[in-house]
């Protein structure tokens, strides 16, 4: 008898959420199936997207070989964003960290105009995040939602704390919103259920929080697929949203990846490419090599490209 | 190494065998208000205020508790004095039968021998310590026991584990002259609300409860119920620990450490509220149900048990959505 393999169908559907306007625009989420289950029913209409994080200030603490992909617009914030866009990213991550006061407690006004200023100096979508200071971006994020009022950035974080503000100035400004969680599926589950009270469900991208390889990442793997599956299979309503991993950061913090270029590449790639597995819809990098290097391992599981290990060593 | 396999426990639960209807009777309820955790009972036995705790008794027995659970934690200080303080204070106002709650030997073996009626030791386990300590005392004293499911390997997350520690430790109490009908099997409740995993351990405690019957014949159960809503909102928990009662009767449990002075849970428990039990049945069925013309007080109640049950994922949040 001929061997048939299983093949599931799913019921849940990822709500499929729009970054930016017009040309400027693209889309996440919208899949029926689990991530990367090719063999079953249901399709991702919108496979994976990268996007290239850039700061407000020059960083303190990158080593060379990150900074050098950016050698000279580095601390200029709108070229770094066109470098970014020449680099082939499919959005810019804007990190609005010089607002955090424990950075340079730079204000919200002055951060809203930079925000502006770097959505209109790039052809690609635009994702904005505050420093993560929930009281400061509650003064902060607003401001930057309504500089950039009705150009449907991606703006967050979106907390506990923050959220009914920060939602809001999102909401009245026709941004979408990042909520964010601190790796707890419950915790999560309960802000949506929250946002979702005034804000639209579609309009919503999941932050489960990312961590680095050797660095806690398993927790993140294990909750992003948990969400992922969650709404998938079962078809809760409130983690039917696509995910977003910011991950670049967590990587680059590490010892490894601050020593040698080689590393850092391996470690941000490796990290992105097991939080893809694991259902992560947007991936956050630092390091433009590090997406090619992603993508081709994908491609290459494909099949539809056949790359081995000594062509990815070349591109490091 | 070996796994021990249960050639009958798939076959029961999947056959439909253990979905005959439930036999109607009224949960033993174990009043869990003396409890050291709380200020005013450790101050009233470090302080010997007789008032305090004979007032918790009063009231737990008048609300219609079936056991008074003394709960004294590990008693490192005076074990023999205080166990023996609390027992006679308690016994002088509430004719009820004790439960001795204690993970301290000295102050059990005093506490039992206190006790005018028959008590219940709470608790033992299959940790050696418990097994070597604490289930002789049972004997002695020919007492009723709880027995848990944990080992020196810790606390079985599912339920082929928990059924097989249960097997280990209640085959050693057989063997000291423990009838099953005087073991109190506890599969240990953790809280729903903790992150990830809180909704499969309250799924592994409906479905262990199920079987136990069948594994162990002759055996009583009990749970420590309150401990589901453990890190809950404290005025959502009352709500769990109703629908979480009534999910587990359902599967046969014969007794809990609960909360009597909770009106509406005692209520529940004696069938007095038909129509809440009713629903939280059909919902453990898997029976369609329109929430759309259900009462507050009902679909709050659907909610909870589709959490409990494990359909929808638990948040802080979950009456809201």
């Amino acid at each position: 008898m001929e061997y048939k393999a299983p093949v599931e169908a799913y019921t849940g559907v990822v709500r499929e959420v729009t970054i930016g306007k017009g040309r400027k625009s693209l889309k996440i989420g919208g899949e029926n199936i689990l991530p990367l289950h090719f063999f079953d029913q249901g399709s991702n209409p919108n496979p994976a997207k990268f996007a290239l994080e850039v700061l407000d200030m020059e960083p303190q603490d990158w080593p060379e070989h990150l900074v050098e992909p950016f050698q000279g617009a580095i601390s200029d914030p709108v070229k770094w964003a066109k470098k970014c866009q020449e680099l082939g990213t499919d959005a810019v991550f804007l990190r609005l960290v010089s607002t955090d006061p424990a950075v340079k407690d730079s204000s919200a006004d002055g951060a809203a105009a930079m925000a502006k200023k770097v959505a209109e100096a790039i052809n690609i979508p635009l994702i904005i995040y505050g420093s993560g200071d929930d009281k400061k971006d509650a003064e902060v994020l607003p401001k930057v939602a309504e500089a950039c009022d009705g150009m449907n950035l991606l703006i967050g974080p979106v907390q506990k704390e923050n959220y009914e503000k920060v939602g809001k100035a999102i909401l009245d400004h026709g941004h979408n919103a990042s909520a964010l969680s601190p790796l707890d599926i419950n915790l999560l589950k309960e802000l949506n259920v929250k946002l979702c009270k005034f804000f639209p469900a579609e309009k919503i991208v999941i932050d489960p929080e990312s961590a680095a390889v050797g660095y806690g990442m398993e927790y993140a793997f294990s909750l992003m697929e948990r969400v992922k599956q969650i709404g998938i299979i079962t078809k809760d309503n409130m983690t039917m949203m696509p995910i977003i991993a910011d991950l670049g950061g967590e990587c680059w913090k590490t010892k490894q990846a601050k020593e040698n270029k080689e590393q850092g590449l391996l470690w941000e790639g490796i990290t992105a490419l097991s939080l893809l597995l694991a259902g992560a819809n947007i991936i956050i990098l630092r390091h433009p090599e590090s997406i090619n290097l992603v993508k081709e391992t994908i491609e290459g599981e494909n099949g539809r490209s056949k790359r081995n290990n000594t062509e990815i060593r070349r591109n490091s | 190494m070996t796994k021990r396999s249960f050639p009958c426990y798939s076959a029961l639960v999947y056959s439909g065998y253990c979905d005959d209807k439930p036999e109607v009777f009224d949960t033993v309820i174990i009043g869990e208000n003396i409890h050291v955790i709380a200020q005013a009972v450790s101050t009233a036995i470090r302080e010997r205020d007789a008032k305090v705790i004979q007032d918790l008794a009063k009231a737990q027995a008048e609300a219609g508790a079936d056991y008074i659970d003394l709960n004294v934690g590990p008693m490192k200080k005076d074990p023999e004095e205080n166990i023996q303080w609390l027992v006679s204070a308690v016994q002088e106002v509430a004719d009820l039968p004790l439960s001795i709650d204690t993970m301290n030997p000295v102050a059990m073996e005093a506490g039992l021998k206190a006790c005018q009626k028959r008590p219940l030791l709470n608790s033992a386990s299959g940790k050696t310590d418990s097994k070597e300590q604490m289930l002789p005392l049972a004997r002695k004293y020919n007492c009723d026991v709880v027995i848990s499911v944990m080992t020196d390997k810790g606390m079985p997350p599912d339920v082929e584990s928990k059924v097989e520690s249960i097997i280990d430790t209640v085959t050693y109490a057989n063997e000291l002259g423990i009838p099953n009908e005087d073991i109190w099997v506890d599969p240990i409740i953790l809280p729903v609300s903790t992150a990830g995993e809180g909704q499969r351990f309250a799924v592994a405690c409906l479905e262990f409860l199920k079987i136990l019957e069948d594994v162990l014949p002759g055996v009583k159960s009990t749970v420590g119920l309150s401990n589901i809503s453990n890190g809950v909102p404290g005025e959502l928990r009352p709500l769990l620990n109703r629908t979480y009662l009534v999910m587990l009767e359902k599967n046969k449990l014969y007794s809990a450490i609960a909360d009597p002075l909770d009106k509406e849970l005692m209520s529940l428990t004696r069938r007095e509220i038909p129509e809440i039990v009713e629903l939280i049945h059909k919902t453990m069925d898997g029976e369609d149900i329109d929430l759309s013309v259900l009462p507050q007080r009902e679909l709050e109640y659907v909610k909870t048990a589709k959490v409990l049950m494990g359909e929808t994922l638990y948040s802080d949040a979950w009456l809201e959505s």
